[in-house]
């Protein structure tokens, strides 16, 4: 259900309806993540119309293709582990580089990515950080470490919010404790359960498309957020800052990837190519605030977004993406999910 | 059928006569398309092998169940002893739904009770103000709640403002706010069925109970509530059901800290586990309940209609 608020609340249904549209896009992208105007701007100049359905989590995404919504999209946004997921349940179509004329503006170091070496059928979106914001107001303390949501200082206690994703609030929670993802040693995997289990007592809620307005609101004094959303929370007058702590934060990417079956191939690879055109690129990350993957959108973009505290982490910051891990491993990291909320 | 017998609704008319199937097919169609094929689908899904991340492998199995009931441990390696966890949160559900329905009848029964009884004119105007509020979405109404009763929210300003309160009263994410939004959701299905055996009832019944020396509380017990029973019955059980699904309230106002049976179920279709037959026992489990609840109610009707 909180699902159900963020798709209600944002589901942006048959967004342009150029009458004498040449032919048809179906985008199935995450809420509030692409502004009105560029894809009307994309309709306009393909005179193509476009529908958009959104999910808010990546395995919201996945469960939905599986139920059988595979062949009515022609494009989905899936992070980085679920493209590998996805690219491994034969969920994705493939296409050349030369199929895309702006391919080139790819930036280098997001072209042989792990989860798609070569980028065979995806395109990067957008990638940020997820870590944690912190109201000043409330604690005047060093916001350095992830303790502050796992081991909690007394102004924080009952006034905290994390993600209601086991695997980012999971990963966040190993980082902590510096144990690998993924692991299947039960020393380690004990000890993530406890840390969770002690740490619950000190968490007012899960949520994940309300992580801004409870920051906002001050319903809570510090939450899991993603960089992006922690720079909306802020420019929309929560007095908060973006951490990043020291024990390392999740870094991620989120893709435009071109689905298997898909209706509109063709307009499937225009929209891509569109979204790599630095000038879109920009808008994208004017409106998201998190950072393209694309070379020379530094001139489109506006200086507040450019130099935002969120997307400048420190040169030294630790990152980790997400691990897919395998079925055996996977089970028991559910058990501690589903322990913990109990 | 006798031959000559009266045939459909008061019996008045012939022409309906033979072609009862034909009047009631749609209806089949759409109970078997919308109801009996899903209900159906989902317990076979539930004793099917589990796939990864979602969907499932057509094999028998009965490890969904299992693991409804039996738990082996974190690593599935201990010796089986009965699993709490499931039972805890159906039970939660439950107590949660049955304090819910409590309420809405603490305040129901008075409202309806209240409206019978003014001039036939304005019922329909008392009525009509029971509903207004669920011309909105539900959605939208449990989220104006939380915006209501958050600690900056509106509520606490104007507590604070007449120093009534020094500090928030910090209602959000607590069960009492979800007994608030299960309560404001579902009033009116307990409001109407109730409304409907009072306006029924013949007050001349109290007043002859009265004549003979019965005491208000004699009159309530042995006169009027087996008289609007079935109403109350029925307004207990339109606010039970869906609360026991209910996952907004408690995501939306309980801040989400504990799964619910409906958010425990959505968790395996659309979360992490991607455990569909566990997914689909658990509904099936959830719904082997309602109906038990519900034979209890209709044969408790049978025996009151029988007397």
């Amino acid at each position: 259900m909180r699902k159900l608020l963020a798709s209600t609340a944002v589901a942006l249904l048959a967004l342009t309806a150029g009458a004498h549209a040449e032919g048809k896009l179906s985008i199935y992208h995450w809420f509030e993540y692409i502004p009105q105007e560029l894809l009307d701007k994309f309709a306009e100049e393909y005179d193509v119309e476009v529908t958009m359905d959104t999910f808010d989590s990546n395995e919201a995404l996945l469960a939905s293709l599986k139920a059988g919504k595979l062949g009515s999209y022609d494009v989905a946004v899936p992070g980085d582990y679920m493209v590998k997921i996805m690219r491994d349940e034969g969920m994705l179509d493939t296409f050349e580089a030369s199929e895309l004329p702006n391919f080139g503006n790819i930036e280098d170091k997001w072209v042989d990515v792990e989860f798609d070496p070569g980028r065979k059928s995806s395109i990067p979106y957008q990638w940020g950080s997820t870590s944690f914001s912190v109201n000043k107001d409330v604690y005047k303390g060093k916001l350095d470490s992830l303790s502050l949501i796992f081991d909690a200082p007394a102004e924080l206690k009952g006034k905290i919010n994390v993600l209601d994703t086991a695997g980012e609030t999971l990963t966040l929670a190993s980082l902590y404790l510096g144990i690998p993802q993924c692991t299947s040693d039960r020393s380690q995997l004990k000890e993530l359960n406890a840390l969770v289990q002690k740490a619950k007592g000190d968490w007012a809620s899960f949520g994940s498309d309300v992580a801004k307005d409870v920051l906002v609101s001050g319903d809570a004094a510090a939450g899991m957020i993603w960089s992006g959303f922690s720079a909306k929370a802020r420019a929309e007058g929560a007095n908060i800052e973006y951490v990043f702590p020291k024990e390392g934060m999740i870094v991620w990417m989120d893709n435009v990837v071109l689905l298997k079956d898909a209706p509109n191939r063709e307009n499937a690879l225009k929209f891509m190519n569109f979204l790599l055109d630095p000038e879109n690129a920009a808008a994208v990350t004017n409106y998201a605030q998190y950072t393209a993957g694309v070379k020379g959108v530094g001139e489109f973009l506006k200086p507040e977004v450019a130099n935002s505290p969120e997307s400048n982490p420190p040169a030294d910051q630790k990152g980790v993406f997400v691990q897919a891990c395998p079925e055996d491993v996977q089970v028991l990291y559910d058990a501690i999910w589903t322990n913990l909320k109990k | 059928m006798a031959a000559g017998a009266p045939v459909g609704a008061g019996g008045t008319s012939n022409i309906y006569k033979g072609s009862g199937w034909k009047l009631l097919f749609p209806s089949w169609v759409i109970i078997g398309i919308f109801l009996l094929a899903p209900v159906l689908m989902m317990a076979v899904y539930s004793f099917l092998t589990k796939e990864f991340r979602g969907g499932v492998i057509w094999e028998f199995s009965l490890n969904a169940y299992d693991q409804f009931f039996f738990d082996r441990g974190l690593f599935g390696d201990e010796p089986p002893t009965l699993e709490w966890t499931y039972i805890g949160i159906f039970w939660r559900s439950i107590w949660q739904a049955g304090l819910a329905t409590i309420t809405c009848l603490l305040i129901g029964f008075p409202t309806a009770w209240f409206i019978a009884t003014r001039k036939p004119e304005s019922r329909s105007i008392w009525l009509f103000l029971v509903t207004i509020p669920y011309w909105v979405n539900l959605l939208i109404r449990t989220v104006s709640m939380k915006f209501l009763i958050r600690d900056t929210g509106p509520l606490n300003e104007f507590l604070l403002s007449l120093h009534v309160i020094n500090e928030p009263l910090g209602l959000i994410n607590t069960n009492f706010a979800v007994q608030l939004g299960l309560f404001y959701s579902y009033l009116p299905f307990m409001v109407l069925p109730i409304y409907a055996a009072v306006e029924r009832y013949d007050f001349s019944l109290s007043e002859a109970a009265a004549d003979l020396y019965a005491s208000t509380w004699t009159i309530l017990w042995l006169v009027i509530l087996p008289v609007v029973r079935p109403g109350i019955i029925a307004g207990c059980i339109l606010v039970f059901v869906p609360s026991l699904g209910a996952f907004l309230a408690p995501d939306l106002l309980g801040g989400a800290k504990t799964f619910m049976i409906g958010s425990l179920i959505e968790e395996q279709f659309k979360g992490n586990a991607g455990n569909w037959p566990f997914g689909a026992a658990a509904s099936m489990i959830l719904l082997t309940i309602v109906m038990c609840v519900l034979l209890v109610y209709a044969r408790n009707q049978n025996k009151a209609e029988a007397r």
